[in-house]
């Protein structure tokens, strides 16, 4: 495995950035808790796949990103377009299929876009968002962005994810790749399906540098991002960091998880991404009172998001004046 | 306007102009930059022109190719990517159908994606089963994609302008026994042709025959050795395949009365039975009869006996219409 060559200056930052951040993974996390709610109350429909868990990869890596750059997800992506700017209400009215949603309920949980905010789209495919990104950034080259694509452990026994680290390598794209590696593709373990077990590893052989990271760690995620996207920015190409994370939550609502040992289950809860951020906050000298004030915020702005929400009208099919073609 | 222009030439020097144009727009394929421009030779030379940002060899990646034109086209650039032959379409499916299909839609109109992806198609070049497919039919039924297939080199200059300029996903098809054809060069209304209008490219008054790309040209020389037997064919060229301009088809049928489909691919699944189907539907009472001239249910074969009998040329066209027709050959 090639590690990320040190010697990049990240900066330090005030414990209030982190704060900021800790609030987004909360909103995250609290995001995924209405969906999970609002689904067994029958208003999100079909399926959907919850993140909770992973948000510090998220919020780690766009925290490094800005405004102006690209970002393409996955249909586990509801941190994803959370992290990158997507209004929480717009996201939750598009879950329940109303009107007001950001992709006006055209779109659902799985295949969210938000291009105000750079999110690419959320993709159903795996590996979808590999190519989607390879392609942002083979934009960004000229508009001076940089762009990144999330997925699985899953996505990378995909061609996609080999073609498209080999073509933006070539073509020294300003591409980040990032896995968030929860270990299980669907229900089946990580190490069952990929051969040599090792994801960062893969980088190597196509030139490109890669990092293991404790995706569980937003100080982690947002030090290992900083330096992949500025090495992408400054024109010196792609980087594969592997963030090692759990999702609390199985596949889809379709799936309990009974597949996956309690012990491991727990080892992984009590490591859970909001915990430890907390606790580190609190070390660093980040007042109680500061912590509470923003959980109390947050937990306010997604109730606002959820009664908003509930209360959109759903798309009128009469009002519908879809074109197949952009004109 | 004398000069005769050969068809890969038309597409070299439409994407030129349309490169000069517009500095959005790029370019992108296996060996298209190479020295010879490609295994077909259609675009030497533009390299050199616009330098290796804006066209460029990929490597042979149809997943990266197809994924990226998406990618690039959602973010600001018009790519146009050459696949090289139309079979390897199957590769570059999910980008181009779960992708770029349906983002202006899936997205409430935010944004379109500008992309055009050429290719070589069709039979009759010794190729093999998978190297002489026609992939219009496996886009057919995918809302938000257009599909041209234009008929002679100035429809190739006109309609690949068109389809560069156009705010959608463009699959244009390139018939591989047309790229050495020569033909008039494009007259002032056929400078850009917007997608999704069809053209009569002979007028009759007995019989419709409706075809795409190479099938216009053989329907073209088939009307003519009608003509010697007392039959003026009316040959319609739908020069895009989706979207489908049923209207012409059913105003030429309204003078016709019948009308002959004729499609290098199998009848199953094919743009030309859906085409019938949509004549019957909103045309019934101006027809006195409707048919359809396709392959065998078959892969396409390689030895030149089975290749030549296999695909529906101009005298198989002929003699379907005078046999349908009732006339006996003198």
């Amino acid at each position: 495995m090639t590690s990320v060559p040190s010697g990049i200056a990240v900066e330090t930052e005030a414990p209030a950035a982190y704060l900021e951040r800790y609030g987004l993974m909360l909103l995250i996390r609290l995001f995924e808790t209405e969906m999970q709610r609002l689904f067994l109350k029958g208003e999100v429909h079909g399926t959907t796949h919850l993140c909770a868990g992973q948000e510090a990869v998220p919020v780690g890596v766009c925290s490094a990103l800005e405004p102006g750059d690209y970002l393409a997800g996955t249909y586990r992506g509801h941190g994803h377009a959370l992290a990158k700017g997507t209004s929480p209400d717009a996201l939750l009215a598009e879950m329940l299929g109303r009107a007001t949603g950001v992709c006006a309920g055209r779109a659902g949980s799985m295949n969210v876009i938000d291009v105000e905010h750079g999110l690419v789209g959320c993709f159903g495919i795996v590996g979808g968002s590999i190519a989607a990104a390879t392609g942002a950034a083979l934009a960004a080259k000229r508009q001076e962005r940089v762009a990144v694509a999330m997925f699985g452990d899953g996505a990378t026994n995909q061609g996609y994810f080999h073609e498209c680290l080999n073509f933006a390598k070539v073509f020294s794209l300003p591409a980040v790749f990032v896995c968030e590696n929860n270990f299980y593709g669907e229900f089946t373990p990580m190490r069952a399906v990929t051969a040599g077990q090792d994801i960062a590893a893969r980088a190597g052989a196509f030139g490109i540098p890669s990092a293991v990271v404790d995706g569980n760690d937003v100080w982690a995620v947002r030090e290992a991002a900083v330096e992949a996207v500025q090495r992408a920015r400054s024109g010196s190409g792609p980087t594969l960091l592997e963030c090692q994370t759990y999702r609390h939550h199985g596949h889809s609502k379709a799936d309990p998880a009974r597949y996956r040992p309690p012990e491991e289950v727990e080892r992984w809860l009590a490591r859970d991404p909001l915990t430890t951020a907390r606790v580190r906050l609190v070390e660093l000298g980040v007042a109680e009172a500061e912590i509470d004030a923003v959980e109390e915020a947050t937990r306010a702005r997604m109730d606002r998001a959820v009664e908003a929400a509930l209360a959109a009208p759903y798309p009128d099919p009469q009002a519908e004046h879809a074109t197949e073609f952009a004109p | 306007m004398s000069a005769l222009v050969e068809f890969r030439d038309a597409i070299r020097d439409a994407i030129i102009e349309e490169m000069e144009r517009d500095e959005s727009v790029v370019f992108f394929g296996e060996d298209v930059a190479a020295e010879q421009g490609g295994v077909f030779a259609v675009t030497p030379g533009i390299q050199d022109r616009f330098g290796s940002e804006r066209m460029f060899d990929t490597p042979i990646s149809e997943l990266a190719l197809s994924g990226a034109a998406f990618g690039a086209a959602v973010a600001g650039l018009r790519p146009i990517i050459e696949i090289m032959f139309g079979d390897f379409m199957g590769l570059a499916m999910d980008s181009l159908v779960n992708q770029s299909a349906k983002y202006w839609y899936l997205s409430n109109e935010q944004r379109s994606v500008p992309l055009v992806v050429r290719s070589a198609v069709g039979g009759g070049g010794r190729f093999g089963a998978i190297h002489s497919q026609t992939h219009a039919t496996w886009f057919q039924g995918i809302a938000g994609l257009k599909i041209a297939f234009p008929s002679s080199p100035a429809e190739a200059y006109g309609l690949l302008k068109g389809a560069i300029r156009d705010d959608n996903p463009v699959i244009f098809l390139e018939h591989k026994r047309l790229y050495s054809v020569k033909g008039p060069a494009p007259t002032a209304d056929q400078e850009v042709l917007p997608l999704g209008r069809a053209r009569i490219a002979r007028p009759g008054h007995d019989v419709t025959i409706v075809s795409a790309g190479k099938g216009v040209a053989d329907a073209l020389e088939a009307a003519e050795q009608l003509s010697g037997d007392g039959v003026q064919a009316e040959v319609v060229d739908l020069r895009t395949l989706r979207p489908l301009d049923l209207d012409t088809v059913l105003e030429s049928v309204a003078r016709t009365n019948r009308v002959l489909a004729v499609e290098e691919g199998p009848a199953t699944g094919g743009w030309g039975s859906g085409l019938l189907g949509r004549v019957a539907e909103h045309g019934l009472h101006d027809l006195d009869d409707a048919w359809l001239l396709a392959t065998d249910e078959l892969p396409i074969p390689y030895s030149p006996t089975l290749e030549d009998a296999f695909i529906p040329g101009a005298a198989a066209i002929a003699a379907s219409v005078r046999e349908r027709a009732g006339i006996m050959l003198h």
